[in-house]
């Protein structure tokens, strides 16, 4: 049901918008998607924002709602710093993955600009929180805001209680851990609901207000604590502890010897942002692809049934062309691969090879090529594939082709980078799973988990790092990292450095090494 | 159909909090950078925005993998002709450009403190908490500016139209004959007075004549315009803060004013310059600096020439004398003027001050400060007494004689903001102009 905006049959004919013509572009747009692409999607709340407010959205990283902390104010300093240079634009549109979805507009923008950011948010983004698997079982859409809102108030309240800088300290520790602060295999339990953490909270506080270990009048038992047996041995230690452990926040807020309930309850609010937002960052190239394509389908749709102008068309190619530009490695502007456009490549790439496949595309992608059905064989890419799946099953050798891929080996001893492989027969293969391998976020980031802790005797909290390919720790910044960890288990910590090939010990570092 | 939400009239800066966060975080360092710029910088750059580095201490560490550990790969697009084995050199390495794969790290940024935060940071450095609570004893020019009307005045001023209506409504209400009445009455006398005699007409022309004299002793009782209908415009004299300030900086440059000397000095005149600035829409600076000469010289010469010499202190007076005779004529200028030096002066220049700034400089400048740089250690020798050196002394007697004039002594950096308040904060008596 698209009501005509004129005569001449165009859904808007200015660049001003209004609420009326974004409504009905709306309308025409999501109609077109569901008909055309088949998608499915969350019910949508479009936000009109300025571009100040948009800046202040980068700053808490994107959520409309967030506790107060220092770090964002220097990441609002650095984006600001940027769009004031003109080093960069602002996003035209940022969504939030909630339910009702959660789009925000930015007021400054054309009506032509508005178009394409409710195809590409509204229903790209959208559809793709909707229904990829990752963000179905990890994220409840529905329960972020409150969450957020819980979390926020809780820490201005802690902030109260216990002043600006405890706050802060045990923020800053813990968000030197998010990246080890996440499940990576199994599932986290959904967020329980805000009456759930209330009760839990209560009981804490209680127990908080009326211990005193004054009033303890049981000598200690020999040996005895909450681990029970007399030395047990190092094994019967580790079961108890669930060890080997590797999300460090998680063992820190249940273990931690000296962290107060509130302290705790901040070390979790990080830990399971850290988890919300991890789906995202193992998504890039399909959420953006999916965006990209929706959008571009779609307003191309809507060009090719007169909804649209030549004028809006040509406006809209130039914004999608700037999105999906991909500057070769040695060009100035390189900074890696764009997700926008890569993701975009691979989904036109799939519904070439599923319309018109070539021999070599039969050969490499049998259950898809030719089948004709691409929107079938996008809808079900789109749900079960994250970047690394998505790219190991889908890259083409066209495609390598196109982009002109190729493989720099880079030995840290060695004074070249040698090229081990390019786009051709022998390196389609290493291309594709090299690329792959680079989106495998549990791969890219150090391995670290906790391996002991013995709590009756010194309690140091020992932990490993596996060293994959030689690829060691940044010391700097491991110290510092140690350092938080410290002050958030209470007592020493120390850190291996495992070859994971050999099991070699390459090295060890321990707090007590490293000064305040 | 989508829910539509207007935020844009929600408050904007939901990171303003934040920002101060990060800015208290950084504070320690973000204030020894500016207070490092402005000593090297320019006075007038204090009061811009300034581009501060990162401040260590706001690192967010994480564990990171080194960069020069290990063996990657890269895949990366856009190969011209390579093909496998083929071995390219790192830059790095002479080679320039980013190495494959690696962004820019964000830490390298440097971020815009606006005016507002420089001039936090730099005043806190001189603890001065709020410099709009100052008061400078402002000279100002009146300007007539019409108010109204008043029943006094000069015959200059007197409001005609105004006059007149008052007089008009003045004789509507005493029923002051009008000419026509008197015209209709003469009329009808010289009528009766040319017809040929009836019996009733001398009895007519009598009552008219009677009238007319009635009529004609009230018009001359009740003027035509009397004094109390007459106003006068009003004028109120409105005082028009003056435009242009001018301030000169006098800095005795001679052998024995060392690097700290020079540094306070410096200080109290960026002080000074940043208030005057805000407080006037027109600030101008003249440096003069002198040895046993003065010359006018400019903004880098005065902080960072080394030339020295001797001392003659009233070189410095006469060329600010100079100065303003040829460029600041003091009807238009609100002069100030800072003068900085550690006293020592010969006698009989001393006397030769005393006697230039009676005879001239003090009538023309709203404000004369002296500051006297000391060693911290003559402090307390010589804090609390008149005592002091040659020029001290000599300044002594003028400050005695002229209210716009202020001295003191400074040691220290610390003690450059109550001085600087003390000079500035009194409100004597409002002088008018020379």
């Amino acid at each position: 049901m698209v009501r005509q905006a004129s005569k001449s049959g165009l859904l808007f004919s200015d660049a001003d918008w209004d609420f009326k013509t974004l409504s009905r572009v709306h309308e025409a747009i999501e109609a077109i998607a569901i008909e055309e692409l088949h998608l499915d999607v969350y019910p949508v709340q479009m936000e009109i924002i300025s571009s100040q407010q948009m800046l202040d959205a980068y700053s808490s990283v994107g959520m409309p709602l967030m506790y107060r902390h220092w770090s964002f104010g220097k990441h609002f300093l650095y984006q600001e710093l940027l769009y004031r240079k003109g080093g960069r634009g602002l996003a035209y549109e940022l969504v939030i993955n909630s339910n009702p979805c959660i789009v925000y507009l930015m007021e400054e923008n054309t009506m032509a600009l508005q178009a394409l950011v409710t195809a590409h948010a509204a229903l790209g983004h959208n559809h793709f929180f909707k229904n990829n698997h990752l963000f179905r079982q990890w994220t409840d859409a529905s329960a972020i805001l409150s969450y957020l809102d819980f979390a926020k108030a809780y820490i201005a309240r802690c902030e109260e209680r216990h002043g600006v800088a405890a706050v802060e300290a045990i923020l800053d520790a813990a968000h030197a851990l998010m990246e080890q602060g996440v499940f990576r295999y199994h599932r986290p339990p959904k967020l329980s609901s805000e009456r759930q953490r209330e009760g839990v909270r209560e009981r804490l506080e209680y127990e908080e207000r009326s211990y005193n270990d004054l009033w303890r009048t049981l000598p200690p038992s020999k040996g005895g604590d909450n681990t029970g047996e007399k030395n047990p041995g190092v094994a019967e230690r580790k079961k108890t502890l669930k060890l080997p452990e590797e999300n460090l926040l998680y063992f820190l807020e249940k273990n931690s010897l000296v962290l107060e309930p509130w302290q705790r309850e901040i070390v979790r609010i990080v830990r399971v942002i850290a988890q919300y937002f991890y789906p995202q960052r193992q998504t890039q190239v399909m959420n953006e692809g999916c965006a990209t394509f929706v959008h571009y389908t779609l307003m191309n749709t809507l060009f090719d049934r007169g909804l649209i102008s030549e004028g809006v068309m040509l406006e809209i190619l130039r914004n999608h062309s700037n999105v999906v530009f991909q500057p070769a490695f040695d060009d100035p502007r390189f900074s890696g691969i764009n997700p926008y456009a890569l993701g975009l490549d691979m989904m036109q790439d799939i519904q070439r090879i599923s319309t018109e496949p070539t021999a070599e595309d039969r050969d490499w992608f049998p259950d898809i090529a030719g089948n004709g059905n691409w929107r079938e064989t996008l809808l079900e890419a789109w749900a079960n594939h994250r970047d690394e799946s998505f790219i190991r099953q889908y890259l083409s050798p066209a495609l390598m082709r196109k982009w002109r891929f190729f493989i720099l080996a880079d030995a840290a001893s060695e004074p070249h980078y040698e090229v081990s492989s390019i786009h051709n027969e022998r390196g389609y293969e290493k291309i594709r799973a090299g690329l792959a391998h680079s989106y495998d976020i549990g791969a890219s980031r150090p391995d670290i988990q906790v391996v002991d802790v013995d709590l009756l005797g010194d309690r140091q909290l020992r932990l490993e790092h596996k060293v994959k390919d030689g690829i060691m720790l940044e010391e700097a910044n491991r110290d510092a990292a140690m350092r938080h960890i410290r002050s958030l288990w209470g007592y020493e910590v120390s850190l291996a450095a495992i070859d994971a090939q050999t099991g070699e010990m390459l090295n060890e570092r321990s707090t007590s090494q490293i000064g305040e | 159909m989508p829910i539509f939400i207007d935020r844009r009239l929600n408050p904007k800066d939901k990171s303003l909090g934040n920002r101060q966060r990060f800015l208290r975080r950084a504070r320690e360092e973000l204030k020894r950078s500016i207070r490092d710029k402005i000593r090297t910088g320019r006075i007038a750059d204090v009061d811009s925005e300034h581009a501060v580095s990162m401040p260590r201490g706001t690192a967010e560490p994480s564990f990171t993998d080194a960069k020069d550990s290990g063996r990657r790969q890269h895949v990366l697009p856009g190969n011209k002709h390579f093909a496998p084995g083929d071995r390219v050199p790192k830059p790095g390495q002479g080679s320039g450009g980013s190495s494959p794969g690696k962004t820019v790290s964000e830490d390298d940024f440097r971020f815009v403190l606006s005016r507002e935060e420089v001039l936090d940071l730099f005043f806190e450095d001189l603890e001065l908490p709020d410099m709009v609570k100052l008061n400078l004893k402002e000279i100002l020019a009146f300007k007539p500016r019409r108010a109204g009307f008043a029943a006094t005045g000069s015959p200059t001023n007197i409001n005609v139209g105004r006059t007149m209506r008052h007089s008009h409504g003045r004789r509507i209400a005493l029923k002051r004959p009008k000419q026509e009445e008197l015209d209709a009455i003469a009329k009808e006398l010289a009528i009766l007075a040319a017809e040929p005699q009836n019996t009733g007409a001398p009895q007519r022309i009598a009552a008219l004549q009677e009238e007319l004299e009635r009529l004609e002793r009230r018009r001359r009782r009740i003027a035509y315009v009397d004094p109390v209908d007459i106003r006068f415009n009003r004028f109120d004299a409105q005082p028009v803060p003056n435009a242009n300030a001018v301030m000169f900086c006098l800095m005795d440059v001679s052998g024995s004013m060392g690097e700290r000397e020079k540094d306070l000095a410096k200080r109290f005149f960026v002080l000074l310059h940043l208030f005057l600035k805000r407080r006037y829409d027109r600030t101008e600076i003249v440096f003069v600096r002198h040895t046993h000469e003065a010359q006018e010289v400019d903004e880098e010469t005065f902080f960072y020439n080394t030339q020295s010499g001797g001392t003659v202190v009233s070189t410095a007076l006469e060329e600010m004398h100079r100065i303003i005779e040829e460029r600041y004529p003091s009807n238009e200028w609100n002069i100030y003027a800072a003068q900085a030096s550690d006293g020592d002066n010969f006698a009989t220049d001393s006397e030769r001050c005393i006697g230039l700034m009676d005879g001239q400089i003090m009538r023309l400048c709203q404000y004369f400060a002296y500051v006297e740089i000391i060693d911290e250690r003559e402090t307390h020798i010589f804090g609390a007494t008149e005592n002091g050196t040659s020029l001290w002394r000599a300044y002594s007697a003028v400050n005695l004689k002229w209210p716009n004039f202020e001295m003191s002594r400074i040691a220290t950096a610390a003690d450059i903001y109550p001085v600087f308040r003390r000079l500035f904060a009194r409100q004597p008596a409002v002088r008018k102009s020379a």
